[in-house]
Order: structure tokens, then C-alpha cells, then sequence
């Protein structure tokens, strides 16, 4: 899996997204041990010192967990795990209706075309 | 022993007339990557010689670990010229030794581990190496020091872009925990991502300095574009 760190936000949001995104679908399996910071800076061709924000970000959020012998874990809380995945579906959803919205379509034709689309692939 | 690894105060240097740097002031910590980026004649190679000792200051001073440049701060700082240095006649392995024997903090093994990546056979003189491999054999050899300071004028200029992603890799993975890297370029875009701090430097005065996500949020463009912006110049009109 590529970063991507294009845009001109601070390049530390972009990698707790990222981050974020490898978690939630399953790239970093629950309970899994993570690659050490320097490691992951490297990967990313980061500073190690803004991975290291972005992942105190992903710890405060409880989707890591750093332990003193282990290193750095993705949570097994199958909870927290859910709530990101929803949360990060929602904004899609909403990135997507403001997409379609701008082409000028309506919340119903919308819905018509998905119909659609899930029945072509059925 | 100082907190600010760098420490410039009021520091001037006229080349005849020519102001090069003007009231200087200027702090970096330890276990930084810090871009100093500025366009052509902004001073920047004039303020990394004047950190390494290689030119005095005109007035004002500049310390490193809180010493004037001297004998201590040359075994802690390891540079990298704008120019190359070496005597042709020398092969790889000769320069290897010249430096193994010069500074005690060189890592041999390491040096021949990165020739070894990059491709580079240590019997090979100067002499018959192109200009790109002979940068990189100079940022091998600059970068096999376990120095607390690597001062790094413009190291990815001549290099493809491959070696550059190689030579940024290098330096991200080598300098140590409580060591700082100073790196002089205009290639921002491509530098960018590996800085803590940027600082801006232009006519000799100190523009900007902050960190590379403090200025991607308050200004809400990357470094690079930034830099564009700020030093755009008119294009010639043809006269009209």
C-alpha cells in the first residue's frame, strides 16, 4: 500500500488518516504489532518526529496502544474498531452526495441510480 | 552543553559592499531536520561556511553546542561542501580510509554498506565517476559520521530522482536521535515531507522559521508552494 501525502494539508493529518484508513479495513489486523516508528517514518519517506504525532493521534483515539515491552498495537477492541469504520463510511457517504449533488442530481435520483448499480451486479 | 545545537546572533558578513548576511538570529535544537531554503544568493552557503568555520563572521557570532567554531565543533559537525574536494587520483576506498583516519566518529562499515547500495565499487578513482556518483559518494562519506550536527549544502541537486528518494532515505535513517541535520536546497517539493522546521532565507535575512506543518496550517499551502509565492518573480515583459 502506497502513502499518499499530496495535498498541502499538515503532512501529520494526512498520515493519521492513512493510518486511520489501514486500520479500519484490516491492512493492520486487530491486536497486530505495528512497525516501529522510524521504521514507518521511512516507509512513508516522513520525518520520524510527524509519524510520531500521527500515531499519539491514533492512541489518543484508542485505535493504538502502546505498551512498555511490546511496542505499539492496534487496539482489539472490536468496538472502537466499528465506530471508525462507520465514521470513515459516513464521511465517503457524504463526500459522495456532495459530488453527485453538484452534477445536479437529487437525493431520489441518487438512490434510483445505486438501485440500479446493485442490481447490475447482482 | 546548550539546548540550542545552532545559536546565531546578530550575525553579518559583507563580501566587499555585498551584505551576504544581515543580522542573523537564528536557533535550532537537537534531533531536527531543518530545511534552509532560500533562491540563488539568498546566503545560504555563506551561513553554512560560517557555522563550519570556513569563513569568520563579519560581526555578530555564531556557536555551535554553544562553542565558537573551532577544533570541538569540527568533530561534531559533519559537512557537506557545495563543491567537490577530492583529489581525482583517489579511488573510493582511498577516501574511505582518508576519512576513517581523520574523524573518529566514522562508521567504516556503514560506508561500505551504502557504496555497496548504491552500486558504487570502492576501487573506482574519482576520476572516471560521473557527476552524480561523485555527490553521492561525498554524502556517504559525510553521512557515515555518528556527528551531532550534518550541515548538508545542497545534496540532492545533481542526483537522479531515484538516488534522491535513496539519499533522503539515507538521511532519515542515519542521523542520530539527538544529532541534526541541516539541509540547504531549492528542491523543496522534493524535501519537504522530511523536514521538522523550514527556514525561509532571502537577500541574507532570516524570512521565515517554523515547522513544516505549523506553516502548512496556518498558511494552508504546502512549503513548496509557499516558497513559490513568496519569491515569484515578474517575468520580462520584452520592455513594454
Amino acid at each position: 500500500m502506497e502513502w499518499r501525502l499530496n495535498d498541502s494539508r499538515p503532512i501529520w493529518v494526512q498520515l493519521t488518516e492513512q493510518l486511520t484508513e489501514r486500520i479500519a479495513s484490516g491492512v493492520y489486523p486487530m491486536g497486530q504489532k505495528l512497525l516501529s516508528v522510524r521504521e514507518l517514518a521511512s516507509e512513508a519517506g516522513v520525518n520520524p518526529n510527524t509519524m510520531q504525532r500521527a500515531l499519539s493521534q491514533l492512541d489518543s483515539q484508542g485505535l493504538t496502544e502502546t505498551n512498555r515491552t511490546s511496542g505499539r498495537t492496534v487496539t482489539d477492541n472490536a468496538e472502537v474498531l466499528e465506530q471508525v469504520r462507520k465514521k470513515l463510511a459516513k464521511d465517503k457517504i457524504e463526500a459522495f452526495l456532495e459530488g453527485m449533488e453538484k452534477l445536479g442530481f437529487t437525493r431520489g435520483e441518487i438512490i434510483e441510480l445505486l438501485k440500479g448499480e446493485n442490481n447490475q451486479d447482482e | 552543553m546548550s539546548d540550542n545545537l545552532i545559536e546565531c546572533r546578530g550575525l553579518s558578513k559583507f563580501y566587499g559592499g555585498v551584505k551576504a548576511l544581515d543580522e542573523v538570529d537564528l536557533k535550532v535544537g537537537s534531533g531536527k531536520i531543518v530545511g534552509l531554503l532560500g533562491p540563488n544568493a539568498a546566503g545560504k552557503t555563506t551561513l553554512i561556511k560560517i557555522l563550519n568555520g570556513l569563513l569568520s563572521p563579519g560581526s555578530g557570532e555564531a556557536l555551535i553546542d554553544g562553542a565558537k567554531p573551532g577544533v570541538y565543533t569540527k568533530s561534531i559537525v559533519s559537512y557537506l561542501p557545495d563543491k567537490m574536494y577530492f583529489a581525482d587520483w583517489m579511488c573510493v576506498k582511498d577516501l574511505l580510509e582518508f576519512f576513517g583516519d581523520f574523524y573518529g566518529d566514522f562508521d567504516m562499515k556503514k560506508a561500505e554498506e551504502m557504496c555497496k547500495s548504491l552500486n558504487i565499487s570502492p576501487k573506482q578513482k574519482m576520476k572516471a565517476l560521473s557527476k552524480g556518483t561523485k555527490e553521492k559518494v561525498q554524502l556517504i562519506l559525510v553521512m557515515s559520521r555518528a556527528a551531532k550536527l550534518y550541515l548538508l549544502d545542497e545534496p540532492i541537486a545533481g542526483v537522479d530522482p531515484a538516488a534522491r528518494d535513496y539519499i533522503l532515505d539515507t538521511i532519515l535513517t542515519n542521523y542520530n536521535e539527538d544529532g541534526t541535520v541541516l539541509i540547504s536546497t531549492h528542491l523543496i517539493s522534493d524535501i519537504e515531507k522530511v523536514l521538522d522546521e523550514a527556514i525561509f532565507i532571502c537577500n541574507g535575512k532570516i524570512m521565515r522559521h517554523d515547522t513544516v506543518d505549523d506553516i502548512r496550517e496556518t498558511t494552508g499551502m504546502s512549503v513548496d508552494e509557499l516558497f513559490r509565492a513568496e519569491f515569484r518573480a515578474v517575468p520580462y515583459q520584452g520592455g513594454r
